[in-house]
């Protein structure tokens, strides 16, 4: 088994009465892209806030980075860099200064030297002297990222970077992680981009404070076990409504002119389209299960229980 | 038109927040009961109980009549006797006594040979609203005494003219100005205003604008935290200071008497003192708003129970132990002494130490209160 960077079992957090994390076990290899997936309010930030010292949890034990995540949270913060959902640098600074404020706060040798070379590495030499509340969105979330490496953390924690960022920017965000998972950084990122999950090396999903599933995309998707048919042609939009409330269809979902209707029992799901399909002349084949199937799949499942 | 059916939701509205808003409703309540009460108890311009010092260098019935008069009149509370003049001019200008009333030799015997000898009063004019009602009432105090100890074979003595008078010295401020007495005041009032609000703001703007959970996931520790936001505000509170100083000197004409390296070191504990109640209230409050109340909460008494305003012996005793629990009421007595009584370090050291203590105990009640987590 590859050494964990972070392995924590049984974590759980309540607020008020309202169980929000219930239990989850979490191992992550290190150097590994971690894609931590779920709707929203499923406990996912409450995890993470839970993971660098933010949170304390009500269970749970484990470590991070070889220490009790419960007990040295001051020392692991030293090696954790978390980048928060909303934008928590300081807009009344500017670029240079917030980096700055960092390096310090890290207690880091040689500060300007670094500050330098993440501002070139940004691309934002020429506005380093800009308050970074004037910066858009990706800038912002660029700046972010520079300001959470800068330590050079072992952990990298994201919590849904890229919301709110235009595609470009997001792939361009992508590749930097690659590039630091490549140089050996534990990245765990929460997202519920479809795209940016399949980016993971593995994910977890987890809904309503249960974890759901884990394993490789390819792997969460198989244990869903469902199967689905694309339904193509004019008038797709009338077999869904038929299909509608009917309990062997999981979910149904239009793309385009395409239906697409998954199920657990594919057999079962054949027999009750095959007559839709032909009555209004629409073609019908087997498609591979997507992880968007498979992510409502699991959050319907998840509110069922 | 106006519609009536929105303005009533909308004042329902308004009624149901503030229900929820419990501070706000709690100062709501609470600021008229507290000005009510200190403005209607605690302060009084006339103030009585004044604490005052004897020198008796001739003990007789008639020198402890007129003591014991002096304490009847309410004005005067004597504290004991002291036995040189340095000991009361000492308690003079540490503001343990605001008067010394000194009685001469062979003053009885004077008396009957009808020399009309006096009594000697030092008061502390650098609270001039203080001492003149004390002073008002010397004359009727005399009357009394003469009234009533001088009958029989004395008697004649009252008929030509007073047997003996009260000579009033006011020291410190003679012309009996008000302003040397509230210049002073004003740069613990300036301090504290600003010291309190600005920091009580400081961990909740970061709590408002979401860098505080930025600002905990770094691995800086509260201590840190806490001197890299009030450092900024100390320059800012010697600024001031300087600023009023400045003031004082050029347009009131009130110099510093006394050691400026004193003044320095007590606007030091000063500054800080104020910063950390700043700081302690922005770690219990959970935005601005609530902040800014509870500072107007912390600076309510400072302004009336401290001596800033109102007299503080004026006060009744148990307001004046809740002004001993202001640290304003210790830098008032500093700076007041410092700058017009020209007092050195021992003359003022036990406001030092009770400055001090509040630095001391309001830093561990901050970093008792400060949350290292957003729980």
């Amino acid at each position: 088994m590859d050494e964990a960077a972070i392995d924590v079992r049984g974590l759980s957090k309540s607020f008020g009465g309202r169980t929000v994390v219930n239990s989850i076990d979490i191992r992550v290899p290190k150097g590994r892209i971690f894609g931590f997936l779920g709707p929203n309010g499923s406990g996912k930030t409450t995890t993470i806030r839970m993971l660098c010292g933010l949170l304390t949890p009500d269970g749970g034990e484990g470590t991070c980075l070889g220490m009790d995540f419960r007990t040295q949270a001051e020392k692991i913060k030293e090696k954790v860099g978390y980048m928060t959902q909303k934008f928590s640098f300081w807009e009344d600074l500017t670029i240079r200064e917030n980096l700055e404020f960092v390096a310090n706060v890290f207690c880091m040798n040689r500060v300007s030297e670094r500050v330098e070379k993440a501002l070139k590495g940004l691309g934002l030499e020429s506005r380093a002297d800009q308050l970074a509340g004037a910066l858009s969105g990706g800038w912002k979330q660029r700046l972010a990222l520079a300001a959470c490496i800068l330590h050079e953390p072992e952990i990298l924690l994201l919590d849904e970077p890229t919301a709110g960022v235009d595609p470009k920017a997001r792939r361009e965000f992508w590749d930097e992680l690659y590039r630091l998972s490549e140089a050996g950084l534990t990245v765990l990122v929460s997202t519920h981009y479809m795209d940016e999950a399949e980016r993971c090396h593995e994910i977890v999903y987890i809904a309503y404070g249960d974890l759901m599933a884990k394993g490789s995309v390819e792997e969460v998707i198989a244990k869903t076990k469902l199967k689905t048919f694309r339904v193509g042609g004019k008038n797709a939009a009338k077999v869904r409504e038929a299909l509608e409330g009917n309990p062997a269809v999981a979910t149904t979902a239009l793309f385009g002119e395409d239906l697409h209707v998954s199920g657990t029992d594919g057999e079962a799901l054949k027999r009750l389209i095959a007559p839709q399909a032909s009555e209004n002349g629409l073609s019908l084949d087997e498609v591979p299960t997507s992880l968007e199937d498979a992510f409502i799949y699991y959050m319907n499942r998840a509110k069922e229980n | 038109m106006f519609s009536r059916q929105r303005i009533k939701g909308l004042i329902k509205k308004e009624f149901i927040q503030l229900k929820r808003d419990r501070p706000t409703l709690v100062m709501i309540v609470m600021i008229p009961v507290v000005q009510l009460l200190l403005f209607g108890y605690a302060v009084n311009t006339d103030p009585k109980y004044l604490p005052a010092s004897v020198i008796l260098r001739d003990d007789t019935f008639l020198t402890r009549s007129i003591v014991s008069a002096l304490e009847r009149s309410e004005y005067f509370r004597i504290a004991g006797a002291v036995f040189s003049d340095n000991a009361g001019d000492a308690r003079l200008r540490s503001g343990k006594d605001m008067f010394v009333i000194t009685f001469p030799d062979g003053f009885t015997a004077d008396v009957v040979r009808g020399k009309a000898p006096s009594v000697l009063i030092e008061a502390d004019a650098s609270d001039p609203t203080s001492v003149s009602g004390a002073l008002g009432a010397l004359q009727g105090i005399a009357e009394s005494v003469i009234a009533k100890e001088l009958k029989g074979p004395l008697a004649d003595l009252a008929a030509v003219r007073p047997p003996f008078s009260f000579t009033v010295q006011k020291k410190y401020n003679p012309e009996g100005f008000t302003r040397y007495n509230i210049v002073p005041g004003l740069i613990g009032m300036v301090l504290i205003f600003t010291g309190v609000m600005m920091t009580a703001m400081a961990l909740t703007r970061e709590r408002e604008r979401g860098t505080m959970e930025n600002l905990l996931s770094m691995p800086a520790r509260p201590f840190e935290i806490m001197v890299g936001k009030i450092c900024p505000f100390i320059f800012i509170g010697f600024f001031q200071s300087g600023v009023i100083l400045f003031l004082a000197r050029f347009l009131f004409g009130i110099p510093v008497l006394g050691s400026g390296g004193v003044l320095a070191a007590a606007l030091l504990l000063f500054i800080t003192c104020n910063l950390l109640l700043g700081y302690l209230i922005s770690t219990a409050a959970k935005n601005q708003t609530q902040a800014l109340q509870m500072s107007i909460f912390v600076l309510l008494p400072s302004l009336m129970l401290t001596g800033f305003m109102f007299p503080f012996y004026g006060m009744p005793e148990w307001a004046q132990y809740l002004g001993s629990c202001i640290p304003l009421t210790y830098f008032l007595r500093i700076v007041r002494a410092v700058m017009l009584k020209g007092a050195g370090f021992a003359d003022v050291a036990p406001n030092f130490w009770s400055l001090t203590a509040f630095v001391a105990i309001i830093t561990l009640i901050t970093m008792k209160a400060y949350k290292k987590t957003l729980d």
